[in-house]
């Protein structure tokens, strides 16, 4: 069945950066916003830029991921003829199995899965990004240029530039020269990792690629570069807008501060571009009698008696009398004693955090993450 | 094994919410924050292992049809069974049955399809969170003909007055069914039967112009009939009127009895919204509050119940009161003892005060 466009998300990334978040679950399902996991976003996109034909390529510990996403209903992309299919290594052909390489080499080894749908375009996309777009634009924006391949932008301040891929464009947006992560930038647009390509010429590219041993099979690294040095039409689109690489645990707690700030250009609940994610049907929250609760967001089946300031509640948190949570992300099911405190604070899944406990990071500080283990070190 | 199929009849409530039910029907009145009346029942149904359930309702149905959709929330949404919501579409020209009999009459296909042997009963005024195997197990052990879920209330309440209440012998059968003012051994609506007697009683019914299945079929026999009952005792509400809809309402902002409803027993399933967690701005003032996802809070919120996606400003004060999705609180306005349906707006300033015996309510979309 032709199909105009096919979604490739990437969501194999191990996320080592994020620590204790990812020792056992993958960075796309990482919880986030306190209802969400990292991956809801991009799918939520998919959904409302009504792509719906997508290849989910998981690869590390994928047991949380795949169970989050199962047969992709909650982004209505259980649909007869397409909708998600998820794509997941090790490939095993007759002469042995492989893990995905690179990103590249992820998209060459389901040529397959595209060639089903036999698509003018491909869109690769990641799951590891917190924003709100229409990838429809993008595509419209890369039919109009008739480019063979389209890259999202997005500009960054001049002194971050050494963190992001960097494109040099002509005054058009036509990309002459893309730089890893330069020390002397000449350009302030960086990738956003989001690309549209002309499946044909893609797949070509991919092909020879895939018979060079010193390639790393990366888009970054080997197929953009191949195709600028053959002077492809490469632009690239202007993404305006909320986004947020949360690869870091600093980055990660910065995210949801952000999302607490009431003139965030990306808002949680905007009826136009929701996301979407599972409910696990829990009650609505009970605020008591003995909490405060400001600049904070709070999900279903909470019940707090504290006082909550600069903090994210996600499911079925407990938070007792006389405990004080600041700038602090609490995942499902955290139960929190009398008296405690914490400040930039991130707790794990079920933890339980004992009666007067009290851990803070400073300002300065990178956050705090509880998990069950280190928890007993820390208030030993 | 022995199963059930399912039946929530609602031909006997109707309108009793006032302004709540002008525009639907009383099982999809919203409740408690995230809620309606009839997701306690279907839930505790589905959790049951009953996978086929049909709906009986006459009027007013748009809401609930939009609510249950395919069932899929409920996970009903089955190749085997599923939901079946079934409005008066009648066309017997030989037809003379009555009153809910007309139900059971022209759907007798659902009856006689369905691969259990039982059925499980239910209205959608009965608010608890429990699985019904045990019901069904003492059902089955004790060889009873109809069996019904009783609960005893330590204190009676004026909700109490319609239900009808059991008298029963030490082992349990039913001697007496009857409106008893003093008796605090409520029958909750709830019952299992048999399908053959089920369908034998509605002939019978039928044949002799009766008007009420319950009534006419089972209390009218309860001497030729095995009907037995069975205690449940975990936390419930039963609600039937503006005055106990509002109470009970507001009971779950008792942190035991909000424990007791939705931590002890399994979920209740409910039309999922899809909202973002609640949002607590800078000037929010929240104590002892029910509040659902997509609400920004801005105001003073206090003994009260906020649904899905409602706005409060900044100043605004909310006492005593439930207020419905989307509805939106403007800054400085005041409310105490009131119910607002969906989708009202208080502009700036308004004041709106009801009492606590009788709360004042806006229907929905109006502006004030």
């Amino acid at each position: 069945m032709k199909k105009e466009c096919v979604t490739m998300l990437l969501a194999g990334g191990v996320g080592k950066r994020l620590g204790a978040l990812t020792t056992s679950v993958a960075k796309p399902a990482v919880p986030f916003g306190g209802r969400y996991r990292i991956i809801d976003f991009a799918l939520s996109n998919c959904l409302n830029s009504r792509m719906y034909t997508v290849g989910v390529l998981t690869q590390y510990s994928p047991l949380d991921l795949h169970q989050h996403i199962g047969v992709g209903k909650p982004w209505d992309l259980d649909r007869m003829n397409d909708g998600l299919t998820i794509l997941s290594p090790p490939f095993t052909v007759q002469t042995g199995g492989n893990w995905y390489l690179g990103t590249a080499d992820a998209i060459t080894k389901n040529m397959n899965f595209i060639d089903r749908y036999d698509p003018e375009y491909l869109l690769v996309i990641s799951g590891d990004h917190i924003y709100h777009m229409d990838y429809d634009k993008l595509l419209r924006h890369h039919k109009e240029k008739q480019a063979d391949a389209t890259i999202s932008v997005l500009e960054v301040p001049w002194k971050e530039t050494s963190r992001f891929g960097i494109l040099n464009t002509t005054d058009d947006l036509r990309i002459y020269e893309f730089e890893e992560k330069p020390a002397q930038p000449k350009s302030n647009l960086a990738s956003m990792g989001i690309y549209i390509f002309n499946w044909k010429v893609l797949r070509d590219y991919l092909e020879k690629d895939a018979l060079l041993s010193e390639s790393e099979h990366d888009f970054g690294q080997n197929i953009l570069p191949a195709m600028i040095a053959d002077n492809l039409k490469l632009y690239a689109y202007r993404f305006q807008g909320y986004w947020k690489d949360v690869g870091t645990i600093e980055s990660y707690w910065e995210a949801h501060m952000d999302l607490l700030k009431e003139d965030l250009e990306l808002s949680l609940n905007n009826t136009n571009w929701r996301t979407y994610s599972h409910d696990s049907n829990f009650p609505p929250q009970l605020i008591e009698e003995t909490a405060s609760v400001a600049h904070s967001l709070v999900n279903n089946g909470c019940v707090v008696s504290g006082t909550l300031n600069h903090s994210i509640l996600f499911e079925n948190v407990r938070i007792d009398k006389g405990s004080t949570i600041k700038q602090s992300i609490l995942h499902p099911g955290v139960r929190v004693g009398k008296n405690v405190y914490l400040e930039k604070v991130i707790a794990q899944e079920n933890i339980f955090i004992p009666d007067n406990t009290r851990i803070s990071a400073s300002m300065d500080q990178e956050p705090i993450v509880l998990s069950q283990e280190n928890l007993k070190a820390i208030t030993s | 094994m022995d199963t059930m199929m399912g039946l929530i009849n609602l031909e006997h409530e109707h309108d009793f919410l006032n302004e709540l039910t002008y525009f639907r029907c009383g099982a999809a009145v919203p409740f408690a924050g995230r809620f309606r009346l009839i997701d306690f029942t279907l839930s505790n149904m589905a959790k049951s292992d009953i996978h086929e359930i049909a709906i009986f309702t006459r009027s007013k149905y748009r809401s609930l049809m939009d609510h249950l959709g395919s069932g899929s929330d409920w996970d009903l949404d089955r190749r085997h069974g599923g939901l079946f919501i079934l409005p008066p579409d009648w066309n017997d020209p030989t037809d003379i049955s009555k009153g809910d009999l007309r139900y059971f009459h022209n759907n007798r296909d659902y009856f006689l399809r369905g691969k259990s042997d039982y059925v499980l009963i239910s209205g959608s005024q009965f608010i608890s969170t429990t699985v019904y195997h045990e019901l069904f197990q003492h059902h089955l052990t004790k060889g009873a003909d109809v069996t019904l879920l009783t609960t005893t209330y330590d204190q009676l309440l004026p909700e109490h007055d319609a239900c009808v209440k059991v008298k029963t012998d030490a082992d349990g059968w039913v001697s007496s069914l009857a409106n008893e003012p003093k008796n605090s051994h409520v029958f909750t609506g709830v019952y299992v039967i048999r399908k053959s007697l089920l369908l034998d009683l509605v002939d019978d019914c039928i044949a002799n112009y009766k008007n009420h299945f319950f009534m006419d079929g089972i209390k009218a026999n309860l001497n030729q009939l095995n009907v037995q009952s069975y205690h449940y005792d975990g936390y419930s509400a039963i609600i039937n009127s503006i005055d106990s809809y509002y109470r009970q309402n507001l009971a779950l902002l008792e942190t035991d009895a909000y424990k007791d409803l939705f931590f002890k027993g399994e979920h209740v399933l409910t039309k999922i919204g899809n909202q973002a967690p609640t949002k607590y701005l800078e000037k929010s003032k929240v104590s002892k509050s029910l509040v659902a996802t997509g609400c920004v809070i801005d105001g003073e919120v206090d003994n009260s119940i906020l649904f899905r996606g409602v706005k409060v400003s900044e100043g605004a004060v909310i006492k005593n009161s439930i207020v419905m999705q989307r509805c939106n609180i403007e800054s400085g306005a005041v409310l105490e003892n009131v119910i607002l349906d969906k989708d009202v707006t208080i502009t700036r300033g308004q004041e709106l005060k009801g009492a606590k015996e009788q709360p004042f309510v806006v229907a929905k979309r109006r502006k004030i």
